[in-house]
């Protein structure tokens, strides 16, 4: 530990008791020091509640210990949701910033600040916000489209959720007890090193990605298992629906790529901790093998994060345009493809490094041929619209509006992807621009067009269309507002991460693109309206049928919401379009014939041993040795302990099966009458 | 790049059409560079982003037109619902973005070899050729906790935040950094190179224009980063020689003691000049071994290179030690070394400082229109370089070796 003792010379030494917390970890800048009481009245007011209306116990028993793949998957998209609007709150504290520090003006935030935002909002928006969300969509949709009754280990996916959730904690807390990194979000050493970032911002980032990663690729291989061992008899690979099979493709990268991001960071976590030397400026230590390593793991995150928002589009345009999907097969391979493409090009991240030109070139020809199968899928999907009926609902909105703007980012994508071109361009705000031209324009509108497509399957009623048209015309013009001055920018060689700025010409750019944030912003409170007036009103909006938008897949063939047991009778698969050609076919529910249904029954080790982590995780941000030992011991007994847990399953009676399809044939008639 | 000019006049027209909408507040400074390197960066900027158009441009408006045509209220447009496939379109839809990428990638191919910013100019301006005799100025730049760092070892002096350089001669950078990863970038001049400690990183450009222009770091490095630029005066030749000279005349020389109070981290660091500059001192950066008593890494590797010292090595690691305890200019890490300078090789130091010139490009795989032929005037070949010595490749940290 010598290395520590040295740096923290600076600090105080640290305590056995507390290690390197002290008061001084607490917020003295009054920003966050006024958000702090914020969130603690909040906190307070929001337990107050729970505690006033008896909830803790519903919670615990529904939801908190639940292993249903439904009810985690809602989780999944809470978590997602609350930490979008802290990533949100970040991104116009930049955005105020950058267009306030003209002229000589400092802003409003300072470094120590200002750093901290952009890395934490790079990280929270990445792993925390658009993880939760796919993982969240994936756990909810695939075992109902796969005619299956829950993922194959359902105990594994509430651990998951908790240890993503558990990363999510670590990270707030960064906020008010001692700082996040101020490193960029992929904290790069030598800066990220010891010697650079000596204080706890860069371990809370390290232990917070550690322990979300830990959920991360367990939820990947649970729903690698399920969908090739679970999927209905008859369901060969490929009459997959085309969510399900873009849903594989990124498991398959999630499981491949986080062991590389948790051994890099297990490296860096070593040269932090104990003093050895991979990414180190001397002692023979190489800081490109981290910017290496981190890439391969970073380029396949981007298509674990956009594939499944794909096979999103493909069912949505499918289904609004009442149409099969043109060229399944070819979709497919184009998924394959890049699948396995992503991971030959993650040097296009830093042409700059002075590689040769050999190298480069190489890197950058793959990265361009990457888009072509894109390219293939975007003509598969207007070709899906095309000679169809399309109903303009939300999630078809959505669909149109990510086809637009998703192909400029692919386009300014495959330009950054020419290296003299790069050089030119590479960390600058056009790199921005293009970024969250396909991650806003193709994961986030994603994210959205699902929500409105499922929202009626996983709670029974419609979102109201107002506000989410509302919601729609803010964000689109929005986005575009927002970052097409961006693009400017950097062409005008504008870099990333500035605080202050010299030259007052930029100004008015930065002026319009805070325009576009508030626009956002706006899209967000519609989004948020959105939501509580659908729930206000969902005896109006109310869906019986199990099947609003006339689906072609078989999550519409269960109710709104599914039960339970989401299928009474495994279905058999004759077509691809499983749902569609049984409705064709005029196949009845079957009135009686019940069995017993075996089930999971819930179980709190999940939400503890992922407690006890983050109590893990914040004692080795802290240095507090005694404590980090301690919960680590507790982990792994607690894990140990609940192995012999036998009480992990039971029998839902064949009458109780029969009585709640017999509720739902009721309701059925009556829709039809 | 038959027609580069033409190019630049698009890349010029396409600035101005964006200066419209705001009146003058938009100088897109990447697509209308004043150095030639810069220039044919903008143009492939410009070139790849008309080549995808052609893809794009239809994307886009069949997407708007089949939105529109076939809405539900249009119950006059044919309806097909079962129709899914077409070989014909298929063959269509995978082959013509491969065409595209075909084109694109030649022109990836060709442009990033003839870019590479470790290959020496060809020329200096469209139909300039660079002469054989024609030794390009040779700037060696140190990034610092946040200042920049230039000396000149032609004219005997250094500068910090000021880069003058003379119009129309090749320029080459050698490039490093002291505490952590910058990047080197000047917009107006050539696309930017990373600037890593330990290492050493190459740029050839050239300014085609004189001015005033600003450079800075493209990759975040710390608190001080936003204030991490330097002014960039590209003069006339004579003007340079002026400048050259005038600075000779400044008050400051920069030695060993002064480079290790200068390389603090420090911001908003204002033009400072040094009169004349301690030997080899770039080498000593990138070899992290500034200070005194502190071996050099490319002794270290020589040694390792002979199979090491034994057990008596284990007292030279300890004198590796460079930012490891902290962090560059903020502790004293000199303090508990064992051996001094005095083994350190002076002849292993003088082999690295006679070092190879650049990295010899062999030609012989990239023939084409456009590309000259190996063996033209602009470049060495391998065969009539001379051989550098062995031990010096030691030292080299040159990550793209």
């Amino acid at each position: 530990m010598t290395a520590n003792a040295v740096v923290s010379t600076s600090a105080a030494e640290p305590s056995l008791l507390l290690g390197k917390l002290s008061w001084n970890s607490l917020p003295h800048d009054p920003i966050v020091l006024s958000t702090m009481v914020v969130v603690i009245i909040g906190g307070i007011g929001l337990f107050a509640l729970v505690t006033r209306y008896k909830l803790w116990g519903y919670l615990w028993k529904e939801w908190f210990t639940t292993v249903d793949h439904k009810k985690i998957g809602i989780m999944y998209m809470i978590l997602g949701l609350v930490m979008f609007l802290r990533g949100f709150a970040d991104a116009i504290m930049m955005r105020l910033q950058q267009v306030m520090a003209f002229g000589g003006s400092e802003g409003y935030l300072n470094s120590h600040h200002y750093d901290q935002i952009f890395t934490a909002h790079g990280v929270i928006m990445i792993f925390f916000v658009a993880m939760p969300f796919i993982t969240g969509l994936m756990n909810y949709v695939v075992p109902l489209q796969i005619g299956a009754r829950d993922v194959s280990f359902p105990f594994l996916n509430n651990f998951s959720f908790w240890m993503t959730t558990s990363g999510a904690v670590l990270t707030m807390a960064s906020l008010f007890v001692g700082e996040f990194a101020a490193t960029g979000w992929l904290a790069y050493p030598p800066l990220s090193g010891i010697s650079y970032s000596p204080s706890v911002g860069v371990d809370y980032y390290i232990w917070a990605l550690q322990i979300a990663g830990v959920g991360t690729t367990l939820s990947g291989i649970n729903l690698i298992v399920t969908i090739l061992k679970m999927r209905a008899p008859g369901m060969g690979l490929m009459k997959m629906p085309i969510f399900t099979w873009t849903s594989l493709c990124a498991n398959i990268l999630i499981v491949a790529s986080f062991p590389v991001l948790t051994a890099v960071l297990a490296l860096l976590t070593l040269d932090r901790y104990v003093g050895t030397n991979f990414f180190t400026n001397d002692f023979g230590g190489s800081s490109m093998m981290y910017v290496n390593l981190i890439w391969i793991w970073g380029h396949p995150e981007v298509y674990i994060l956009i594939l499944p928002l794909f096979g999103v589009f493909s069912e949505v345009t499918s289904t609004f345009s009442g149409k099969k999907l043109f060229g399944y097969t070819s979709m497919v391979y184009a998924t394959v493809v890049i699948t396995i493409l992503s991971y030959v090009v993650w040097l296009h991240h830093f042409f700059t490094m002075g590689s040769g030109a050999s190298v480069n070139s190489f890197f950058g020809i793959t990265t361009m041929v990457i888009s072509i199968p894109t390219g293939a899928k975007l003509f598969n999907w207007l070709f899906t619209m095309y000679r169809g009926r399309i109903r303009y609902e939300l999630p078809m909105m959505w669909t149109v509006a990510f086809m637009l703007t998703f192909t400029i980012g692919g386009m300014t994508g495959v330009l950054l992807a020419v290296p003299p071109a790069d050089f030119v361009l590479h960390n600058s705000l056009f790199l921005i621009a293009h970024f969250h031209n396909v991650i806003i324009g193709g994961v986030l509108f994603g994210i959205f067009a699902a929500i409105n497509y499922w929202w009626p399957k996983a709670f029974g009623f419609k979102l109201n269309q107002f506000w989410g048209k509302v919601s729609f015309w803010c964000w689109v013009p929005g986005f575009w507002v927002a970052f097409a001055p961006l693009y400017v920018l950097g062409l005008m060689g504008v870099t990333r991460r500035m605080r202050v700025f010299d030259d007052p010409s930029l100004q008015i750019w930065f002026a319009i693109a805070a325009v576009g944030a508030f626009m956002i912003a706006a899209g967000i409170a519609a989004m948020l309206i959105q939501f509580a007036v659908s729930i206000w009103k969902r005896e109006e909006l109310a869906e019986t049928t199990g099947d609003p938008w006339n689906g072609r897949t078989l999550e519409w063939a269960t109710s709104s919401p599914p039960a339970d047991y989401n299928f009474a009778f495994t279905p058999r698969i004759h077509a691809l379009d499983a749902w569609y050609d049984m409705k064709a076919a005029g196949v009845e529910h079957p009135a009686d014939g019940y069995k017993d249904i075996h089930m999971p029954s819930n179980t709190g080790a999940g939400i503890i041993l992922a407690g006890i982590s983050t109590v893990c995780g914040f004692a080795l941000v802290w240095h507090i040795w005694w404590l980090a030992g301690a919960s680590f011991a507790t982990l792994i007994a607690t894990a140990i302990i609940h192995t012999f847990n036998y009480k992990r399953d039971f029998h839902i009676p064949a009458a109780e099966v029969a009585a709640t399809e017999a509720k739902r044939a009721r309701l059925l008639a009556s829709a039809g009458a | 790049m038959e027609r580069p000019l033409s190019r630049a006049r698009l890349g010029r027209w396409i600035a101005t059409a964006c200066l419209l909408p705001l009146l003058g507040g938009c100088n897109m400074v990447v697509l209308d560079p004043a150095g030639d390197v810069a220039q044919q960066q903008g143009n492939l900027v410009v070139v790849s982003t008309l080549l995808m158009l052609i893809i794009i441009v239809p994307v886009m408006a069949l997407t708007g037109w089949f939105a529109w045509k076939y809405r539900a209220a249009n119950t006059q447009a044919t309806y097909k619902p079962d129709w899914d496939h077409s070989t014909q379109l298929e063959l269509l839809i995978w082959a013509v973005p491969l065409l595209i990428i075909i084109c694109l990638g030649a022109v990836t191919w060709v442009g990033t070899h003839l870019l590479d910013p470790y290959r020496p100019l060809a020329r200096t301006a469209p139909g300039q050729p660079v002469g054989a005799e024609v030794e390009p100025l040779e700037v060696q730049v140190v990034a610092l906790d946040w200042k920049w760092l230039f000396i000149y070892p032609e004219q005997g002096v250094a500068t910090v935040n000021e880069l003058a350089v003379p119009e129309g001669r090749p320029l080459r950078f050698r490039i490093s950094s002291s505490s952590v990863m910058n990047s080197f970038y000047v917009p107006a001049m050539a696309g930017q190179i990373y600037a890593m400690p330990g290492m050493e990183t190459k740029l050839h450009a050239v300014f085609n224009e004189t001015g005033n222009y600003e450079g800075f770091s493209a990759n975040y490095s710390g608190a001080g980063f936003s204030n991490m630029r330097f002014a960039v005066r590209s003069m006339t030749a004579e003007g340079f020689e002026r400048w050259a000279a005038k600075t000779r005349t400044a008050q400051a020389t920069l030695d060993r003691a002064a480079y290790l109070k200068l390389e603090r981290p420090s911001e908003k660091v204002p033009v400072r000049r040094f009169a004349s500059v301690e030997t080899g001192l770039f080498d000593r950066i990138v070899n992290l071994c500034a200070e005194p008593g502190k071996m050099c890494m490319h002794d270290m590797m020589a040694i390792d290179a002979r199979g090491g010292m034994g057990r008596a090595g284990l007292y030279n690691v300890r004198q590796l030690s460079y930012d490891k305890f902290a962090a560059r200019g903020t502790g004293d890490t000199a303090s508990d070394r064992y051996i001094a300078e005095n083994c350190t090789n002076p002849e292993l130091l003088g082999a690295s400082l006679a070092r190879i010139e650049d990295r010899v490009i062999d030609l012989a795989t990239l023939t084409g229109a456009g590309l000259a032929r190996p063996g033209g005037p602009a470049f060495r070949t391998r065969s009539n370089t001379p051989k550098p010595a062995e031990l010096s490749q030691a030292g080299n940290m040159d990550p793209a070796s």
